[in-house]
């Protein structure tokens, strides 16, 4: 407000006499009512207004609908003991399925995140965009992460599994869910590499840094809190990954406890699967969809968190 | 402070050491690029490898176009015809559902929204895209297919049903990729079309829209890839009966559902046979992700 009177007043001294700043009426300011008139006169932009709105209102309307339902329905349920250390059938815990979860996705980031960042390095600092092996390296990255998880799901099977011998255990599992991770991993790494600065790699050099020195002391710190944010999504992707699980990991319908790497072991969504296809255990079913909502909800926050303070920082 | 004397000599010697290691380093960086490659070979030959014998035994005609699947019987049947109908069906209605939401509630976002509502829809529709599928199918099963017994008769556990939890699973897909479609357009052309005259909406649709037309058909693409791979959702709420439907209420079976519910027990043929699934879904994949980069190309 402060700025529009002083504009004011320099218009006025410029054209020798006072301006009254109250006097001045905005011509692109409409009212409620002109808003109206305008809409009643255009009987086609009113409809396209009205179904705008209807769509946003069915979008959050079903968010909500699906978080208050599973919530109302599953935190009655919950209760202490479906979090000891071991699975009874009468306890339900999530903890072994839970523990079999965070060892998949651990193993699996383990292998994925060199790789996938090593790559996204090659990508960003080395090739040249014109050149056709990386052109074909996009083009493999664009196929995988395409590629439904039934379909690693069974690859994980034919090779991991049959092919190397593993059987179902925690080691094929987290073998197919990297591969699966691999173009995520990239595609964060990439963006973050891409969002330093040229100025950082630039004063690098001059200082008589060499490319490697460059990479490692000066843009992968920088570009760090992208891939963090981008190994949290794996994790996420872990928590809610079943289909490529059910036939690499196994499904054993007694979860008791945590299982070795070389064990079967069902992570919490193939759990909560097989207690869903048994269809009794309605209520734990409920329970531990929560569990599992809760957790992703936390995750993709985290990452998302992770991942603004990057934009933030260069911005 | 005296400072250390390094002949011309030992200097490069170091240079030298350094540029082993930095050629080390790309080599190290390379590999890991051609594993992108070497993955996605290894999956292709492993699937169609072992596709293969199913359909040399079945032939290829009979196997894509073949109406049974009786693969327990005494002389098994393999036919997926019904299986890429139902996939088909259910994709179909997904994206007559979706879609529309979708790109309306994208243009909201990106034209309408107020900031305050704003910073509550974008986490939102985030949750969204995070919620596991295995929770989509079990909401699915608890709540939608009750409601479409009670509409339509029968069990409720139908191409409607799914394509509903589908048409909600791809929302956040469509809505994100859109709005940034969306956003991406020069901010004059909208001020060009307001200043000829035109509203607001009529700015939006006719003006807006086909400028980002390349985005807004990559993420109709990109849920419709979704949709087709989709399993865990659908394994629970589409029915499974390996037979054509009738109506919108009947239950079928989709290709990754066949997978998901057969491969643990399936040997020999049978198992090949379901792998074939597999590969006939990857070229469905491949396919999808062919024409997304041939937009992009476009676009560009």
């Amino acid at each position: 407000m402060a700025e529009r009177v002083k504009i004011a007043r320099a218009c006025g001294t410029e054209t020798g006499e006072e301006t009254d700043i109250s006097q001045i009426v905005p011509i692109n300011r409409q009212s409620w009512k002109d808003k109206l008139r305008a809409y009643t006169n255009k009987p086609f932009s009113m409809a396209a207004m009205l179904l705008v709105m209807i769509a946003a209102a069915i979008t959050v309307g079903v968010v909500l609908w699906i978080l208050v339902y599973t919530l109302l329905k599953g935190i009655p349920n919950l209760r202490w003991s479906m979090f000891e250390w071991k699975w009874t059938s009468s306890n339900f815990s999530v903890i072994p399925a839970l523990f079999n979860t965070l060892i998949i996705a651990g193993l699996s980031l383990l292998m994925a995140v060199p790789v996938g960042v090593f790559a996204a390095i090659f990508m960003v600092e080395y090739a040249k965009s014109t050149n056709v092996f990386v052109k074909i390296v996009r083009m493999a990255a664009e196929t995988l992460s395409g590629i439904p998880s039934i379909v690693y799901g069974i690859f994980g099977r034919i090779f991991f599994v049959d092919f190397l011998g593993m059987g179902y255990s925690l080691m094929a599992g987290s073998l197919t869910m990297a591969i699966m991770m691999l173009p995520l991993i990239m595609r964060t790494t990439e963006e973050a590499l891409l969002a330093v600065p040229d100025s950082f790699r630039e004063g690098s050099f001059a200082l008589g840094a060499g490319k490697l020195r460059t990479i490692f002391v000066i843009l992968l710190p920088a570009a760090m809190s992208g891939i963090i944010s981008g190994i949290i999504l794996g994790l996420g992707r872990v928590m809610g990954e079943t289909a490529a699980l059910i036939y690499t990991a196994g499904a054993p319908v007694n979860a008791s406890s945590i299982a070795g790497l070389g064990q079967p072991g069902c992570t919490l969504t193939v759990y909560l699967y097989t207690m869903m296809t048994e269809g009794m255990h309605v209520g734990e079913a409920w329970a531990t969809a929560v569990v599992l909502i809760v957790l992703v909800v936390l995750i993709n926050g985290a990452a998302e968190f992770v991942g603004n303070k990057l934009k933030k920082e260069y911005n | 402070m005296a400072e250390k004397v390094v002949s011309g000599a030992e200097t490069l010697k170091r240079r030298q050491k350094a540029d082993v290691k930095e050629l080390l380093m790309k080599i190290i960086f390379i590999i890991a690029a051609v594993a992108f490659i070497a993955a996605v070979a290894v999956i292709c030959i492993f699937i169609f490898a072992q596709a293969y014998p199913a359909i040399r035994e079945i032939g290829l005609f009979q196997f894509l176009f073949g109406t049974h699947w009786w693969p327990t019987i005494d002389e098994p049947q393999f036919g997926i015809a019904p299986m890429i109908v139902g996939s088909c069906y259910v994709t179909a209605g997904a994206l007559v559902i979706g879609v529309p939401i979708g790109l309306l509630t994208a243009a909201f976002m990106a034209f309408y929204c107020p900031k305050g509502i704003y910073k509550v829809m974008k986490p939102a529709t985030n949750i969204l895209a995070g919620i596991p599928s295995i929770v989509y199918g079990y909401f699915g099963l608890r709540v939608i297919v009750p409601m479409i017994a009670d509409i339509g008769g029968g069990s409720g556990k139908s191409i409607l049903a799914a394509s509903v939890v589908l048409g909600i699973m791809i929302l956040p897909t469509i809505i994100s990729v859109s709005e940034n479609a969306l956003r991406a357009v020069p901010k004059n052309y909208f001020e060009g079309a307001v200043a000829l005259g035109a509203t607001k909406e009529r700015a939006i649709f006719r003006t807006m829209f086909p400028a980002a037309k390349s985005g807004v058909m990559t993420s109709v693409i990109l849920g419709l890839g979704r949709v087709i791979g989709e399993t865990m959702a659908v394994v629970m709420i589409c029915g499974n009966s390996a037979v054509f439907p009738d109506s919108i209420f009947d239950g079928v079976r989709t290709m990754t559902a066949n997978i998901v519910l057969e491969l643990g027990y399936a040997e020999g043929l049978h198992r090949s046979a379901l792998i074939a699934t597999a590969a006939v879904l990857f070229v469905f994949i491949l396919i999808i992700t062919l024409l997304v980069s041939l937009i992009r190309k476009k676009a560009k």
